[in-house]
């Protein structure tokens, strides 16, 4: 009996608080993440944003959060029920269980597996089918052009950015992501080695998240909101929730292939004082930043400018890149 | 050369580094927004809000029931009704206004001859039903004597340009 406790029972017990632990902080980013948009969206355009629920509006996003809990779900009749209802799920889950192998800090990670790139790829590829199922289940036309327009724009992206992320994996020689922060420690950070691919995988991770500039699928204008127009309280919640934790998750990856994870900036003593967590939150910060801006800043692409920018014009830079970081690690003899 | 010079600023974002330096440095200025119901604009001394009726300072009622406001309002949102008074003077017995028929014009007030009917600087009288924006003869009394130190403020301000 003790045995079956200490064997089976006491490590899935330890998982549960584990993942529980990295869960409800995440959850609570994306909560103060939508915060963090408003306030700075309203900044750059000189308004004040939410300042009523709480202290500066602090408060606001709880707010929203138990509008929305107390709303009513609205089932379309014409629609699919069991995909309807299962879609919003798979959005909200997949945006989570992408967080298991991302590490924290040097061994916080809560699944230390040698292809972490590669699980987190399939991850973030699965993501596409809680946004086509929800697109084709409400049986609404803007819904399922929404969902169209987004599978393929997610697809896309998703090349080029396979792409720039085998250069990482070339000049790391790993594909275990805690393994390619520490090579970042002996080599430099990659956006160093990898600017313009930084800046293109940048791009790449708002189109993948369906984010301003790239948010056709959403496109207010043309499309009402896309995917999720006939989509109601909770269910709408988490293609919400599900939305912002990728954008982080999307930010955590970027931040851990080329601006060194848990890595302070410098080796020197002030910086080293400040702990791994909290330098790969701020680099998180950072690019969640970067997203917010170009939110705030740049118009709307038209979708054939944007299948062009992904095929046309990442897809052989990156592939140039490629050709051109392995040339340049074979010719050096520098390949690990 | 000019083609070299196309090719580098697009290769380099130009454009796009300069739209992101704009919207960061527009993010420190000073926000233009009021916190509204905590911080209030400026109002015009000509600002026309809600009505009020006037007293001399003696107490006695400003309106004579001329009936000029009620003839020149282009709404009809005015309802007076009139009578002689014991001491002999004509006083308004009723004096309605239909809030939610009035266009604030102003008409009333540049009608009257006696500076009875004022419209006052409150804009915030919204009400939660139809009923309540009928506004009586003691509701408008009300109002004036609620509104009189600003309203008489404004007339001051105002008087140089008529």
């Amino acid at each position: 009996m003790a045995e079956f406790f200490w064997g089976v029972i006491w490590p899935v017990v330890v998982l549960a608080v584990l993942t529980v632990v990295i869960i409800v902080p995440l959850l609570l980013a994306v909560a103060y993440l939508t915060y963090a948009e408003r306030k700075i969206i309203a900044a750059m355009q000189l308004r004040q944003g939410p300042m009523f629920v709480g202290p500066y509006g602090l408060l606001q996003p709880l707010a929203d959060g138990l509008k929305l809990f107390f709303k009513e779900t609205v089932i379309p009749s014409r629609a699919n029920k069991g995909v309807f209802l299962l879609a919003p799920m798979i959005t909200f889950i997949l945006a989570l269980i992408g967080w298991a192998v991302i590490p924290f800090g040097e061994g916080l990670v809560l699944a230390d597996i040698n292809v972490g790139v590669l699980y987190l790829f399939a991850v973030s590829s699965l993501g596409v089918y809680g946004i086509i199922m929800a697109g084709w289940a409400s049986n609404s036309r803007y819904a399922f052009l929404g969902a169209l327009r987004s599978s393929a724009q997610m697809v896309s992206y998703e090349i080029s950015m396979g792409l720039i992320i085998i250069n990482v994996l070339m000049t790391a020689g790993s594909l275990n992501l805690s393994e390619i922060v520490r090579a970042q420690a002996e080599h430099g950070w990659y956006v160093l080695w990898h600017f313009p691919m930084f800046m293109i995988f940048l791009v790449s991770i708002i189109a993948e998240t369906n984010r301003l500039p790239f948010d056709l699928p959403e496109d207010e204008a043309s499309l009402v909101t896309g995917y999720n127009v006939e989509y109601s309280s909770m269910t709408f919640a988490l293609f919400f929730l599900g939305e912002y934790a990728n954008m982080i998750l999307m930010s955590a990856i970027a931040t851990i292939l080329f601006l060194g994870g848990w890595l302070p900036p410098f080796e020197v003593a002030p910086f080293t004082w400040i702990p791994g967590p909290i330098w790969f939150f701020l680099k998180v910060a950072l690019i969640l930043f970067v997203y917010i801006w170009a939110r705030a800043t740049l118009p709307r692409y038209r979708y054939d400018q944007l299948m062009r920018l992904g095929w046309k014009v990442f897809l052989p830079l990156s592939l140039a890149w490629i050709v051109l970081t392995s040339a340049v690690l074979v010719f050096f003899d520098l390949a690990p | 050369m000019p083609t070299l010079d196309r090719i580098a600023r697009t290769v380099l974002w130009q454009e796009l580094v300069k739209g992101f330096a704009l919207t960061f440095r527009y993010m420190f200025r000073p926000k233009v927004t009021l916190n509204y119901p905590y911080e209030k604009g400026p109002l015009s001394p000509r600002f026309r809000g809600e009505h009020a009726l006037r007293r001399y300072p003696n107490g006695e009622e400003r309106c004579i029931a001329c009936k000029l406001c009620e003839a020149i309002c282009p709404a009809q949102a005015i309802t007076i009704e009139a009578e002689r008074r014991a001491d002999g003077s004509r006083r308004t017995t009723r004096y309605d206004i239909d809030m939610t028929k009035c266009i604030y014009c102003g008409f009333c007030e540049e009608a009257c001859p006696v500076d009875a009917i004022v419209e006052g600087p409150n804009m915030e009288f919204a009400a939660e039903t139809r009923e309540e924006l009928f506004y009586t003869k003691e509701k408008l009394l009300e109002n004036g004597e609620r509104w009189e130190a600003e309203i008489a403020a404004r007339l001051e301000m105002d008087a140089p340009y008529r």
